[in-house]
């Protein structure tokens, strides 16, 4: 019973990992430029395949297979970061300040990057295999905690301090913050916001497609991957607090606690349902998220 | 939560308002979520379909055949979520249809499909139903998988007296006159399946399933089966479509202690079940699966490694043993690629298109209804073994095959039925199935 609880609060800490590392991109591109990016899913995708074309150059390396882990991570950051430095550069960048428009061109570029995925790599998903030292579970007494999951809450916390040191500890942070605090006086005060909003959402993109990574250990790769992270990343950015990376962590804490909670007392579909209604009851007594973020500009229009 | 906002001074932003946002990215995922369940739309779909009355002068699809040629309906997911499963159907169709025509055609015609996308939306497969019937007058058409899209096409193929060649396993309490269904019936499938497990491997079940139509009914019918056998159900779980983190499943599994998990999550979500079942220390030798909807496909999309020494349930297998399956798999990956499988929808649509070939030659005859009177007791040399359409249901006589995961992702025969099992959709032949249906 005490292995149970246990066991039960370390699922709920790694669903919370998981789904910031789903939601941190998106809090990203949100936070800055207010483009509803419906394809974040999508690059999470992106992230995944990448980790799958690299694991297969290093099927036949033997004992070195083990070490495609770290190249697939980097690699997925910066093909998905590549691939939405190409997306800003066409499309989103024409789109700021239509939030309706955005969000419909993004969702139909959710689809086609889909269908990409089913014409590169066929429709059926395809297997990425972890390496013998991330396999099995840290068994202590009865308790078992997979190694999988304590990796991607290794990765998770690794992408918040690194995330933390670039926003508050690079001056090329600094600027973005200037940018999301006040984009007309950054710019007169010679900030080149365009080249901001490009390095962010590509920088968003990235982590999306690092999550993606770190996805494919625990659940599938193929072209539907995105759509099944997509709703519950909006649902973290919300309850954090659009605009606040770091009340990702807070909204991914509560929405992951809170369903391995609700799940374990009544069933999965119904522990979402529950989930979805906590959220409503929380955006009614704090609208603006957990972390919400208190600036003139947000009642402005 | 606010002071400590306050304390360490976060980015604002300065354009559009929290409430659009949350307002526009709920609209949108609304949105999403129905294209992809589109139960709803089935019946906006039927209703459509009825509220046509006297377009045609007599409701009825007539087949267009000419003298060297005769259309058929191949109607799949070729997009959205389904389509990785629908996908390797048509080509098991297409690969049929060239065969016949090949080898002359059906009653000296050559068959010329028309490819429909049913998008993995049901309405889109009503849609498209009508028109492979109605525009195009084809003589029959092989297609469908989520019994959701079967039931959102069966009112327009009855009520245009249309031929639908249905080509996976479901859950029984079904039996259109309009519909041949090539997929085994719960008697062919499930209850000899739980049967099986409960014998090896002890009488505690543990049933999970993805949450709509297939794994209720199934778990009904296992529920009564249990029931009136002594078994006992440990644990009922449904998650929803397309759901990611079975952590919580899986400790319920472990607390649980059954005997085997009876398992009928369906597409994508068994890749996260397995996956996490296995890396919280959960081998077959501690607790055995049985899945019903997991074949070489799918065995192929999780990673064999993940899934071997599980087991599942079906009437094909890309190693059963006979001549034609020899024939078979070779052939499909000749034309397909060598590094694809074969599985048991797929080698039941491939039956399908020969099954409809056979009963045309016995018919003399392309129409709806004189195929179907002919179709009763006709039988095709399949790669599963002899394949007879019982005349009565519309399902077939097949084989019962129990099989295990090995480590190449192929599925070992473990036990088959003596001989291919009477189809018993509303399972009659089983007194504790009575008030079921």
């Amino acid at each position: 019973m005490v292995e149970t609880f246990i066991m039960q609060a370390f699922n709920g800490i790694s669903l919370s990992s998981i789904l910031f590392l789903a939601a941190v991109g998106l809090a990203v591109t949100f936070g800055l430029m207010h483009i509803i990016n419906m394809a974040h899913g999508e690059f999470i995708m992106v992230g995944a395949y990448t980790a799958y074309v690299v694991q297969n150059a290093f099927a036949g390396a033997g004992a070195a297979f083990g070490l495609y882990v770290p190249v697939a991570l980097v690699l997925s950051f910066a093909v998905a970061a590549l691939v939405g430095a190409v997306v800003e550069k066409l499309i989103v960048s024409r789109l700021y300040g239509r939030v309706a428009d955005s969000l419909l061109v993004t969702w139909g570029l959710s689809l086609v990057l889909q269908q990409l995925a089913r014409s590169i790599f066929g429709s059926p998903n395809v297997g990425v295999t972890v390496p013998g030292y991330m396999e099995g579970s840290l068994m202590i007494g009865d308790i078992a905690l997979p190694y999988t999951r304590i990796w991607i809450l290794v990765i998770a916390l690794l992408c918040l301090l690194a995330l933390y040191l670039f926003m508050f500890r690079t001056r090329f942070g600094r600027t973005v913050r200037a940018v999301m605090q006040n984009r007309p006086t950054a710019a007169a005060l010679g900030v080149n916001t365009r080249r901001v909003d490009s390095v962010t959402f590509a920088l968003g993109s990235g982590l999306a497609g690092l999550a993606g990574c770190a996805l494919t250990w625990i659940g599938l790769v193929g072209p539907s991957l995105g759509q099944n992270y997509i709703t519950q990343a909006f649902m973290t950015v919300v309850v954090g607090g659009v605009g606040s990376v770091f009340g990702s962590v807070f909204g991914a804490g509560f929405i992951g606690i809170g369903q391995s909670i609700f799940e374990f007392l009544t069933d999965a579909s119904l522990g979402q349902a529950l989930i979805f209604l906590a959220v409503i009851v929380l955006l009614q007594f704090r609208p603006k998220g957990i972390f919400s973020v208190s600036s003139r500009s947000l009642e402005d229009e | 939560m606010a002071k400590q906002g306050h304390a360490r001074p976060l980015p604002a932003q300065p354009c559009p308002t929290r409430r659009a946002f949350v307002g526009a990215a709920a609209g949108a995922l609304g949105l999403a979520a129905l294209g992809a369940s589109g139960c709803a739309q089935s019946a906006l779909a039927e209703a459509a379909a009825g509220a046509d009355p006297g377009a045609q002068p007599a409701s009825q699809a007539a087949a267009d055949v000419t003298a060297d040629e005769v259309k058929v309906g191949i109607m799949h997911s070729l997009s959205g979520t389904m389509a990785m499963s629908e996908s390797s159907v048509r080509d098991a169709e297409m690969l049929a249809i060239e065969e016949i025509n090949a080898a002359g055609g059906v009653l000296g015609r050559r068959i010329e499909p028309v490819v429909e996308d049913g998008a993995s939306d049901n309405a889109t497969f009503a849609e498209k139903a009508e028109k492979l019937l109605m525009s195009d007058h084809v003589a029959t058409v092989f297609g469908c998988w989520t019994s959701a899209s079967r039931k959102a096409v069966l009112p327009v193929f009855e009520r245009y007296n249309g031929l639908l060649w249905y080509p996976v396993q479901y859950e029984g309490m079904e039996s259109s006159k309009n519909i041949f269904y090539v997929g085994a019936a719960p008697n062919q499938q499930i209850v000899p399946a739980v049967t099986y497990l409960a014998e090896h491997y002890g009488p505690r079940i543990f049933l999970l399933g993805s949450d709509y139509v297939f794994p209720r009914t199934a778990n009904t019918v296992i529920k009564a089966q249990a029931a009136d056998a002594g078994f006992e159900i440990v644990g009922e779980e449904y998650t929803p479509m397309g759901h990611t983190d079975y952590a919580t499943v899986i400790n319920k599994i472990r607390a649980a202690h059954p005997d085997f998990v009876f398992n009928t999550l369906n597409g994508d979500s068994n890749v996260s079940f397995f996956k996490q079942l296995r890396d919280s220390g959960i081998t077959p030798d501690d607790c055995m699966t049985c899945s019903v909807s997991v074949a070489e496909e799918e065995v192929a999309g999780i990673g064999a490694a993940y899934l071997e020494g599980h087991m599942t349930s079906w009437n094909y297998y890309e190693t059963t043993d006979t001549p034609e399956n020899h024939a078979f798999v070779q052939a499909f990956k000749e034309r397909y690629g060598q590094n694809r499988v074969t599985d048991d929808p797929i080698e039941a649509g491939y039956c399908a298109v020969h099954l409809w070939a056979a009963a045309c030659e016995k018919a003399g005859s392309f129409e709806v209804d004189d195929v179907r009177a002919a179709a009763g007791g006709v039988t095709f040399q399949a790669p599963e073994g002899a394949m007879t359409i019982d005349g009565e249901n519309q399902h077939l006589y097949k084989t019962v095959r129990i099989g295990r995961v090995n480590a190449d992702g192929l599925i070992d025969e473990e036990w088959a039925s003596d001989e291919p099992l009477k189809p018993d959709p509303y399972l009659k032949g089983y007194p504790w199935a009575a008030g079921l249906s």
